[in-house]
């Protein structure tokens, strides 16, 4: 695929997906906002896909990406484990009456 | 593993990621909603640790270890009323991870198969909002830990717009000459600053709209750095969030009757703690304020057939909630019909509030929303206001003039009787009287609410 192709195929996603969450987001109760937002969060926190791809690039590479990554790894991380977990916590603690 | 099935694995991680989030539409499904997007999270980590650009191990599992630690022991032992700095901490850690990530790419250079400009540009955008959402958000935890207080300095916006500017002329260096990195740290430097900047100015009340809002930019950056390697899954996911923070964000501002613009750079709050505000709540309260005690209230109470609780922060500040159910609990055993009504600015983040409830075990049911519940005051006997004050004002649908002026508000007023409980007169965040409390059909239980309470609980079962 050329480059400007692959461009506009991410870019067409890009908008897709941001319309598909404004359709579910705003579909979620006041109630879940909180959760929603500690749930949303840990769900940025994908961006370790990338933090992962840097980390381990090997050892004939920059040396500085790998530490780059490494701190994108620890930071990423944190934010999908507390996040989900945080969540999780948060959720089961809403019952229903009786 | 072969390219195309790890393409394929990051489909289903997005699948998951949008099935998730629609399970949290509901309070029934929204646990196996959150695990459904933690599968994807787990699924699209692990196809990654696979692929073949992955070399080493030693740093990826050295991070990993760390972050999950650090990560589990928070989530654990954070206190529900401490969630909105937690949230605040999560969404800074998301959006510098974002801003590293397209750092170490520009390192390594532009890769081939992509435009250029696509690259740069992404990097540049996303250590700008990676940067500003770490520098906002640790701001915007201190502010809410109350650490950090106010700073308003003459030329603010001035100074922002310079810092604004410099970001921007860092980001064009790097788009005409990727290869001199020095730009991409100038940038994370400014950045840094524009976001301390930027929420430094913006009063404790409003973090509610600024935590959502750098929500949205840790979803954002996220996406631009799915620009940065061209990766499917970080866009569909950062774009999700992107969306979902810009809702949560909108709805705050509507409930806080204000613009995003009016917040970011506004001075709400500056003209309306002068000194005439004094003399109106004298005017206001003057002789009009009825008190009253556990005792009386607990004979009021018996024999009415509907209550509803209003929440408000004070409540939470007081540990409250627990009694709260208590008495509740204690009322529907004697046929009254008790419900909750939550306006969406009663706690620290949205939908704080609901969650310090359920955590007290007060069932969803009985929360009901601003929208649900104003028609019903007027078919109410009691409304308990509990530690809420501006979003129970009569002012903001009355008086043209007022600061609150067309703010969304629960109207308390309409119910038979009010029963205000509260330490004393004093206002709001936005500092002005409230004449709810001064009404015909008010009475003042002053005092402490937790303590209020356990004495209204003990005179209801002696009764």
């Amino acid at each position: 695929m050329d480059p400007l192709s692959l461009f506009i195929l991410l870019f067409t996603i890009f908008v897709l997906a941001i319309f598909v969450g404004f359709e579910i987001i705003t579909k979620v109760p006041p109630t879940l906002h909180t959760p929603l937002m500690s749930g949303a969060n840990a769900i940025s926190g994908i961006t370790i896909i990338g933090a992962i791809l840097s980390a381990g690039h090997g050892a004939e590479g920059n040396p500085l990406t790998t530490y780059l990554g490494f701190a994108a790894v620890v930071f990423a991380t944190l934010n999908v484990v507390g996040g989900f977990m945080v969540t999780n916590r948060m959720l089961s603690m809403f019952k229903k009456k009786g | 593993m072969n390219d195309a099935l790890i393409k394929i694995a990051y489909l289903v991680a997005s699948v998951l990621f949008i099935v998730g989030l629609k399970g949290l539409t509901h309070p029934r499904t929204a646990v196996r909603g959150n695990r459904l997007g933690a599968m994807g999270m787990f699924l699209a980590i692990v196809v990654t640790l696979v692929d073949q650009n992955v070399l080493t191990y030693q740093w990826i599992v050295a991070g990993i270890a760390i972050g999950t630690i650090v990560g589990a022991v928070l989530a654990i032992r954070i206190q529900m009323t401490a969630m909105p700095e937690l949230v605040a901490l999560f969404n800074g850690f998301g959006g510098v991870a974002s801003a590293l990530v397209a750092g170490g790419e520009l390192v390594k250079g532009v890769p081939s198969g992509v435009p250029a400009i696509q690259f740069t540009i992404a990097a540049g955008l996303s250590g700008l909002i990676g940067a500003v959402t770490l520098t906002g958000s640790l701001m915007a935890f201190g502010k809410l830990r109350g650490d950090i207080g106010d700073a308003k300095y003459p030329g603010e916006q001035l100074v922002k717009l310079l810092v604004a500017a410099a970001c921007v002329f860092c980001i064009v260096m790097i788009v005409m000459d990727p290869t001199n990195i020095m730009f991409y740290w100038y940038l994370m430097i400014a950045a840094s600053i524009l976001g301390i900047l930027a929420v430094i100015g913006i009063g404790g009340a409003d973090m509610p709209v600024v935590v959502s809002l750098l929500n949205s930019y840790s979803g954002i950056a996220a996406a631009a750095t799915g620009f940065v390697i061209s990766n499917i899954v970080l866009i569909v996911a950062g774009s999700l969030v992107g969306a979902s923070g810009i809702i949560l964000t909108m709805i705050m501002c509507k409930a806080m009757n204000r613009s995003l613009r009016n917040v970011l750079f506004g001075t709400w709050g500056d003209d309306v703690a002068g000194g005439g505000v004094v003399a109106g709540a004298d005017e206001i309260y003057a002789g009009k304020v009825k008190q009253t005690s556990a005792d009386e209230l607990a004979m009021m109470l018996d024999g009415i057939q509907s209550m509803m609780i209003v929440p408000g922060y004070g409540l939470a500040v007081a540990q409250a909630q627990h009694t709260v159910r208590e008495l509740a609990d204690l009322l529907k055993s004697r046929g009254v019909d008790v419900k909750y009504a939550i306006h969406p600015v009663a706690g620290r983040m949205p939908g704080h509030m609901n969650v310090l409830l359920a955590e007290a075990d007060v069932p969803y049911d009985d929360l009901l929303e601003m929208d649900t519940a104003n028609p019903m005051f007027p078919q109410t006997d009691v409304a308990l206001v509990l530690g809420a004050n501006d979003v129970v004002n009569p002012m903001a649908r009355e008086d043209p003039t007022s600061p609150i002026a067309g703010m969304p508000i629960l109207d308390c007023d309409k119910a038979r009787t009010v029963i205000i409980v509260k330490r004393s007169l004093s206002p709001g965040f936005a500092g002005i009287p409230n004449p709810l409390f001064a009404l015909d059909n008010s009475l003042m239980f002053f005092g402490d609410a937790k303590q209020n309470m356990i004495d209204l609980v003990a005179a209801l079962k002696e009764n």
